[in-house]
């Protein structure tokens, strides 16, 4: 696992084990109003404590306002779907915030869907509207 | 058949998705049966490593992929517990946010995207067997 620091308010993580796996990225951006959470690759038991912790992070330095860009998500199992429920909860708590998401591809979109999660959180088609709803 | 061994890690699990994903594409699966499959096997040595090892880097999963007919059919064997999968709740997906379960989905999204679920037990193996047929 590489930790790479850009500019002061953007971090990613990137997690890479071998040639033949399929990494997981997590680019945050921090903006005045919300955070935009970019997830590329694999959402698995093995990637999404990576995005546990950055979420963590977020909500640690009280922002509570989370848009997570699915664009580039290519898998997301049970465990990664327990990530964000969690993340959700927390966000939503008090009212303070919210967890949304964005750019869903259809296949992600048809996981979210079997296991009831589209009626739980917002999906927007793109993250200008996300951003843009908070 | 296909047959290849991958140590109980989730490291494992791209690895293993790579693996069956080509035996997929072989058996001539859609893009989204393929997907299907991948989430269901990803799903089912997920709970082989949480449950049946009770964590990571205690035994081996063997992951044996077949073609057949109308379809593929993945086989799974462990060395860890038995798995009763009658004593999985199933979730309740339409449950308001603040009723919603963190875990219990894994074991739904396997059965609701295979076309066939069977676990068989025996003396410290497990086998589980997933079909999924092509349209």
């Amino acid at each position: 696992m590489k930790f790479r620091y850009g500019a002061r308010d953007i971090i990613t993580l990137l997690v890479s084990k071998s040639a033949v796996e399929r990494k997981m990225e997590i680019k945050t951006t921090h903006f005045k109003h919300c955070d935009v959470v970019k997830v590329t690759g694999r959402v698995d038991s093995a990637t999404s404590p990576h995005l546990s912790e950055e979420f963590a992070k977020i909500n640690d330095e009280g922002r509570f306002k989370i848009v997570v860009d699915c664009t580039g998500v290519e898998f997301i199992s049970s465990a990664g779907l327990r990530v964000l429920i969690s993340t959700l909860k927390n966000c939503r708590r008090y009212n303070r915030g919210d967890l949304v998401l964005a750019g869903m591809p259809e296949n992600i979109h048809s996981v979210f869907d079997l296991a009831g999660f589209t009626s739980i959180f917002k999906i927007y088609n793109d993250v200008v509207s996300a951003v843009g709803s908070f | 058949m296909s047959t290849r061994i991958f140590p109980g890690r989730y490291e494992s699990l791209a690895e293993i998705a790579e693996f069956v994903r080509l035996e997929a594409k072989e058996a001539e699966l859609s893009f989204k049966e393929i997907f299907e499959l991948e989430t269901a096997v990803d799903e089912a040595v997920s709970n082989i490593i949480e449950h049946a090892y009770g964590g990571e880097g205690i035994g081996d999963i063997t992951c044996t992929a077949t073609r057949v007919e109308d379809g593929i059919q993945i086989i799974l064997e462990d060395h860890g517990q038995p798995f009763d999968p009658s004593c999985v709740p199933v979730p309740d997906i339409n449950a308001h946010l603040k009723n919603r379960k963190n875990h219990g989905l894994g074991y739904f999204l396997m059965c609701e995207l295979m076309d066939d679920v069977k676990f068989e037990f025996s003396n410290n193996f497990n086998k589980l067997t997933l079909f999924k047929q092509h349209m």
